[in-house]
């Protein structure tokens, strides 16, 4: 027998070397996707694996997946006002109105007819891009009229949707079900009802986590179909507007037709927004999405964008968290704050106006911090460890 | 790997074959008042295929008047503006822009919120021929167009030496790099006429020579008309192959530079009747700082 040869001992190849040079871009292409780092791949991955397995962790109750759900739908709606006001640069406070398009078309589509209202019985495959296209129509209908004022006076003419929205909402009974308003459709996909207790593959399985799950899938397609929108040529069309119209216009943008098209394409993301909230309301009335609760509800999702980051598509989802989660978060924390209570405990301030106050505040220190909102807090951080030793 | 090409090689669709002696632009009469001030007043010309022309004036003469009729801003009340035997008097400036004038401006309009890169490929716009629904979707056509039209950028972004700033958003920029950005994105839109509204206004000596040194080269490989307005004589003088002096809107003088800077009526329009003070050779030898601008640029 041989003697054991002596191992020849390789050098070490460094870790780096394997993995390559991941930031070292060869074609644009690499250099143009989404994910182009590895940290950016690796947390959206995680992230999205995270919401994925979140209604099965044994802590979430069903109340609070309710929540969520409504966060992940809020966050359809403040994509679509992003795309409108934040990349295109037209302020609109008529965003409920279009959310009450979507809803009361939902309603409509989708629910069986009832006392004063009709109904059509379709299934949500039809009813949920339906509401979305109606919303559209009625966005572009009113887009060539909006696109030849701007600032102010463009927001105070949205603002008018709203409360022509809650005439229309009150009056059209066949459609909305009139003062009282109506039920939710029935989200039924196939036979399969998305929002009631089911078993799949036996086990048990809440409405909740059901209606979840889709509504995740839903944002995170609508999320990806807004970000390329945002990268491609009509997204920088948007920009361009927002940034020197008259310029834009000289490098060959068509200003009205770009403004209508981003009107459009927001009242779309409205529509399907305002179609999946009728679930988790159950009961959808003109009082939701009309007059002064439509201006608040408009507001809401102004501060989404502002609060989450103007002209991000990511940064219209942190900031839909925020707005849920936040009054959800007062309602807990004030069991634990002594001059704080619910409504008619008889305390000092009820959560309600504690709601009011901390959004009127965010705002405002938003609007005066950090006009990028959370989205520019995150670069902050991000740059400062990039940096990191040094301070720049 | 992709390699930069020459400019020459990225804009293939710069110049025209027009028959010898017909003028790419033709501009007759053009009247154009805001109220009872003239901005421009019965001011005729045309520009040769191929062409640098310049023009000059006091301030306020209607020079960037004119740039704002050709590029679809302003709507002249008479006259008319033929390009390429096409009117374009009433027609959008989005319109006009297809049709291959692009232009700089004279204080810089960039889109300030977004890169350098996002700025050049907006001077694509309009060769970007896919649908939004397409540009939502990112695949196939649309994502294969941005990517041979973000290798077009490339290459001027390589030929203007802006490297370093591809990524950055252009607000942030120091003010001659944002000039060249300017002229980048209106190279970018590949036009057959480009209008210069003063290029090297505010600029240092060595970012003016170099302005002419990417003047002189984008004519050399591009063969592409221009139309250059600029208050430094040393540059006009140098570069342009005709030019024109207007005054309170009216043309006082149409000529070779040299034929120009004797005309008595240019001299009394800059520089008022008489005899005493600074020439208008002088000025042209003190803005130039004792070199020659075209010496240097080569």
């Amino acid at each position: 027998m041989s003697a054991p040869t002596t191992q020849q001992v390789e050098p070490r190849t460094p870790r780096r070397t394997l993995r390559g040079r991941p930031e070292l871009y060869t074609d644009y292409a690499k250099d143009q996707a989404l994910l182009n780092t590895p940290a950016k791949r690796f947390w959206t991955g995680l992230l999205l694996l995270a919401a994925l397995v979140l209604p099965w962790m044994p802590f979430a109750t069903r109340a609070w997946i309710g929540n969520l759900t409504v966060v992940l739908i809020y966050a359809i709606g403040g994509i679509g006002l992003n795309l409108v006001t934040g990349f295109a640069g037209q302020v609109s406070l008529g965003h409920a109105f279009f959310v009450g398009v979507g809803a009361f078309s939902a309603a409509f589509l989708g629910g069986s007819p009832g006392r004063a209202a009709g109904g059509l019985e379709l299934e949500m495959w039809v009813w949920l891009p339906l509401s979305g296209l109606i919303a559209m129509v009625i966005g572009l209908a009113v887009a060539p009229l909006a696109a030849r004022v701007r600032g102010l006076y463009l927001a105070i003419l949205t603002l008018g949707l709203v409360f022509l929205g809650e005439h229309i909402f009150r009056e059209w009974e066949f459609i909305t079900g009139g003062f009282i308003g109506r039920s939710a459709p029935d989200p039924i996909v196939g036979g399969f009802n998305l929002y009631q207790r089911q078993e799949i593959f036996g086990v048990d399985v809440t409405r909740e986590a059901i209606y979840y799950t889709f509504c995740l899938v839903i944002l995170v397609v609508m999320a990806l179909l807004a970000r390329n929108l945002a990268r491609s040529g009509s997204g920088r069309a948007f920009a361009a507007v927002r940034d020197r119209d008259i310029a834009a216009e000289v490098m060959g943008v068509p200003l009205l037709r770009t403004k209508v098209v981003a009107f459009g394409v927001s009242s779309f993301y409205a529509g399907v927004c305002g179609a999946l909230l009728t679930i988790p309301f159950g009961q959808i009335t003109p009082e939701n999405f009309g007059g002064l609760a439509g201006l608040l509800l408009s507001v809401e999702f102004l501060a989404v964008i502002l609060i989450g980051g103007v002209a991000t598509i990511s940064g219209s989802i942190i900031g839909a968290a925020f707005v849920v989660l936040l009054p959800r978060v007062v309602e807990i924390a004030s069991q634990y704050i002594p001059f704080v209570g619910g409504q008619g405990s008889g305390a000092f301030l009820t959560v309600f106006q504690v709601n009011g106050i901390l959004f009127g505040a965010l705002i405002v220190a938003f609007l005066v911090l950090e006009p990028r909102g959370l989205f520019g807090l995150w670069l902050r951080v991000r740059n400062y460890w990039k940096a990191w030793p040094f301070s720049y | 790997m992709v390699m930069i090409r020459p400019l020459s090689e990225a804009l293939t669709d710069t110049s025209v074959d027009l028959p010898e002696g017909k003028p790419l632009l033709e501009i007759t009469d053009l009247a154009l008042r805001f109220g009872g001030t003239r901005a421009i007043d019965g001011v005729s010309f045309d520009v040769k295929n191929g062409e640098l022309f310049s023009i000059i004036g006091p301030n306020g003469a209607g020079k960037t008047s004119i740039f704002n009729v050709l590029s679809g801003v302003y709507r002249p009340q008479a006259g008319s503006v033929r390009f390429l035997d096409r009117s374009l008097l009433g027609m959008r400036p989005d319109a006009i822009a297809k049709l291959g004038i692009s232009r700089m401006f004279q204080n810089i309009e960039l889109f300030d919120n977004l890169t350098v890169l996002d700025n050049l490929m907006l001077g694509r716009h309009q060769h970007l021929d896919y649908g939004m629904l397409s540009g939502m979707a990112w695949v196939g056509k649309a994502k294969r167009i941005e990517l041979t039209n973000r290798r077009i950028v490339e290459d001027i972004i390589d030929f203007l030496e802006i490297e370093a700033h591809r990524k950055f958003p252009v607000g942030m920029l120091p003010y001659g790099i944002k000039k060249r950005v300017e002229l980048g994105r209106a190279l970018a839109m590949e036009p057959k006429l480009l209008l210069l509204d003063e290029p090297v206004a505010g600029m240092n000596v060595e970012e003016t020579e170099d302005m002419a040194r990417f003047i002189l080269d984008i004519r050399a490989e591009l063969d592409l008309t221009m139309i250059m307005v600029e208050h430094d004589m040393g540059l006009v003088m140098d570069l342009a192959d005709r030019v024109m002096v207007l005054d309170f809107g009216k043309r006082i003088s149409l000529g070779e530079p040299e034929e120009v800077q004797n005309d008595p009526a240019v001299i009394a329009a800059y520089l008022g009747e008489g005899d005493e003070g600074p020439t208008l050779e002088d000025e042209i030898a003190e803005s130039k700082g004792g070199q020659d601008v075209e010496e240097a640029a080569t």
